[in-house]
């Protein structure tokens, strides 16, 4: 789960990690009051997105006045702001983040991730700040510092004390940065993070190490334990059918094909798209509804496939494992009166007690498809659209 | 022969008196698997289906277990695996999903100081056909035979293991290793211990986008591995940045995608099918 800038300050500002006096605003009026506030001379208006690359995309804004950060607000809430990370739509801008001005001596990069293959967290900053880690790894992986992190112990003092010395930090600016890393890295375990991102962190021109930006992504499997974070969560940042979906318990993906999928299971979920699209086809969406699938969900897992206006015909896949072939056939046979489908559906079954999943199917006059495996559903889930397989 | 688990596993399940946990115990035993018992603290000295519950895993080692099968929920999960390899239990197979990664980093490290071996989390299971199953899986998909049969996923397993037993062969042991980014057993682990088993004479190897283990395994089957082994990876036409279902799929940063892991598994002579539904298919050709 992404928050946005705006909530990953207050949190870094609550585990003690110094971050500039900044307030959110959601219209201009707002943002320029926020500079009598704030004091100085100097501002900065960021729009507040989840997806990266605002700087890009013109949604950061240097202000010297009250009306310049009026009008960089006004610019921008209400507006839809294009970056190198979303869709050429873009996104739309709901709140600004007003933000104090700072003296910059240096930027870098600083972040924390989980690595998987050595399954810890990891600590890497880089003297390229500003610059996406991604492309620093890529075309100079030599300049990324790097502390593997011992779940027990924490991050050692020497381990942050070699970033600060790798980063080219000296007298007071290695105490303050130590410090700075120690309290970062008690964030990223105290909340389940996935990501704790600071591009750039600076070294201000009275030796402070500040978080200028911030980004804070969370493990959804430790939400549980974090009920304040699940709040900070933005609906208006994911797609509306996702959000509806996660709502019933449906784990759902957009895409931009033809072909809706209702599979059970994940894996084999993604192999059906890989399998339309093999054969020409494009899946409208992935769609897990679990192993354990009932009617109830079968029948909403319909409902979210068919609110997509793109979809044009639905392949049912369901390897029924412990779940019974006549539990969803019943589940297909029960939604299907429920909704009223327009579209060819394909159905393939397997598994425990197929006969009597297909023969319920076959005699409860629903009109639909029979395949015989995920080949033969995936081709006839394309031809029923008049593609060609 | 076979891997890991046989006839002999003795098979204690955390959490059975769960919803799940009581479910699937009555299948493995259906199955022929010897569950002697579950673990439920606070439970201790009841009975369920007929079998002794215990408050502790040590009692049930002390009763004869050497596997464990945890339905432990998420909050309690992790901590109910470093029990079961405290208590000296050879095999731990984590059926639960949704453990937070940073629990299961603690596990890990744990484990190293261990001889417990851990399937899962977020796995189906393991299975030697005919003799013994240990987790979630559809018993009676499966026949006894010489592939060996490698997962993260589950249902995508199940549909590998179908189209074996429907060409007419079968499987040595199948194990589903799980979709999660932090797991016990890994692919490599299953590969060497495939290698050396007399049983199995082929493998499949089912993985999906995420992380680089598939990579990582494909250098391994390179350079160690002299059985012929059949490869797919889920989630070619996955969207990066999307977490698909299980909470290690996802392509982070652009690295992950199933078209670098195909060709590091072709690289490594894999017998790499981009259609899912040919995985036995392929297997039957080069056998």
């Amino acid at each position: 789960m992404n928050i946005h800038e705006y909530q990953a300050k207050d949190l870094f500002r609550q585990y003690g990690v110094r971050t500039l006096e900044g307030v959110v605003a959601s219209n201009p009026e707002e943002a320029a009051g926020a500079c009598k506030n704030l004091g100085g001379n100097i501002w900065v208006v960021k729009a507040q997105v989840h997806a990266g690359g605002r700087g890009k995309g013109g949604g950061i804004v240097l202000c010297r006045s009250a009306d310049e950060v009026y009008e960089a607000a006004s610019n921008l809430i209400g507006k839809k702001l294009i970056t190198p990370q979303t869709t050429s739509d873009g996104v739309e801008v709901r709140k600004v983040y007003v933000e104090e001005g700072c003296n910059i001596s240096r930027e870098f990069y600083l972040g924390i991730v989980l690595d998987r293959e050595k399954e810890l967290p990891v600590m890497m900053a880089s003297i390229e700040g500003g610059v996406e880690i991604e492309e620093v790894a890529h075309k100079n992986p030599e300049k990324i510092l790097k502390a593997h992190v011992d779940p027990i112990t924490g991050l050692g003092d020497w381990q942050a004390r070699e970033i600060a010395f790798g980063l080219g930090l000296e007298g007071n600016q290695i105490k303050n940065c130590i410090k700075f890393m120690k309290l970062l890295y008690n964030l990223f375990v105290n909340l389940d993070c996935s990501i704790v991102e600071i591009n750039p962190l600076v070294v201000s021109s009275d030796n402070e190490i500040i978080a200028l930006d911030a980004k804070i992504n969370f493990d959804s499997s430790g939400l549980f334990r974090h009920k304040e974070i699940e709040e900070l969560r933005d609906t208006n940042e994911e797609e509306p059918l996702e959000t509806r979906a996660n709502e019933v318990g449906l784990n759902y993906i957009k895409l931009d094909g033809e072909i809706g999928c209702m599979v059970n299971g994940a894996g084999l979920a993604m192999a059906t798209m890989d399998i339309i699209k093999l054969h020409g086809g494009e899946p409208a969406n992935f769609l897990d509804v679990g192993g354990g699938a009932d009617s109830k969900q079968v029948a909403e897992g319909f409902k979210v496939i068919l609110s997509d206006p793109e979809v044009k015909a639905i392949f049912v896949n369901i390897f029924g494992g412990i779940m019974r072939c006549d539990f969803i056939a019943e589940g297909i046979i029960e939604a299907a009166k429920e909704i009223d489908m327009k579209i060819p559906l394909v159905v393939r079954l397997a598994g425990t007690n197929v006969e009597l999943g297909k023969k319920m199917l076959s005699e409860s006059g629903l009109d639909l498809i029979a395949a015989e495996d995920m080949d033969d559903g995936a081709r006839k889930a394309i031809t029923a659209i008049g593609g060609k397989t | 022969m076979s891997i890991w688990l046989d006839s002999n596993s003795k098979i204690v399940v955390q959490g059975i008196t769960g919803k799940n946990g009581q479910f699937h115990t009555e299948q493995m035993l259906d199955y022929g698997s010897k569950v002697i018992g579950g673990v439920t603290p606070g439970k201790g000295g009841q009975e369920t289906l007929g079998l002794p519950i215990w408050d502790t895993m040590s009692e049930a080692v002390d009763a004869g277990a050497n596997v464990s099968c945890v339905f432990v929920p998420p909050p309690f999960a992790a901590d109910a695996i470093m029990e079961a390899a405290d208590s000296g239990v050879d095999l731990v197979v984590g059926i639960t999903e949704g453990i937070p990664a940073l629990d299961m980093v603690k596990v890990k490290k744990y484990l190293n100081s261990k001889d417990t071996r851990l399937i899962g989390p977020n796995c189906p299971g393991i299975i030697t056909p005919g003799e013994s199953k240990v987790g979630i899986m559809p018993g009676h998909i499966h026949r006894r035979g010489n592939v060996g049969v490698i997962s993260r996923s589950g249902t995508l397993t199940y549909e590998a293991v179908n189209q074996v037993t429907e060409k007419g062969l079968g499987q040595s042991t199948c194990i589903g290793i799980g979709g999660d980014p932090v797991n016990g057993t890994d692919f490599i682990d299953c590969l060497e211990a495939f290698e050396k088993d007399n049983d199995t004479k082929s493998i499949i190897m089912i993985g999906e986008i995420g992380g680089s283990a598939e990579e990582t395994a494909s250098e391994y089957i390179e350079e160690y591995i002299s059985k012929p082994v059949v490869g797919f990876i889920a989630g070619r036409t996955a969207p990066p940045g999307k977490r698909m279902g299980h909470a290690g799929a996802i392509i982070s940063g652009g690295k992950g995608t199933a078209s670098e892991k195909m060709k590091a598994m072709k690289r490594a002579g894999i017998h790499v099918t981009e259609n899912p539904a040919e995985l036995g298919k392929t297997l039957e050709e080069i056998l």
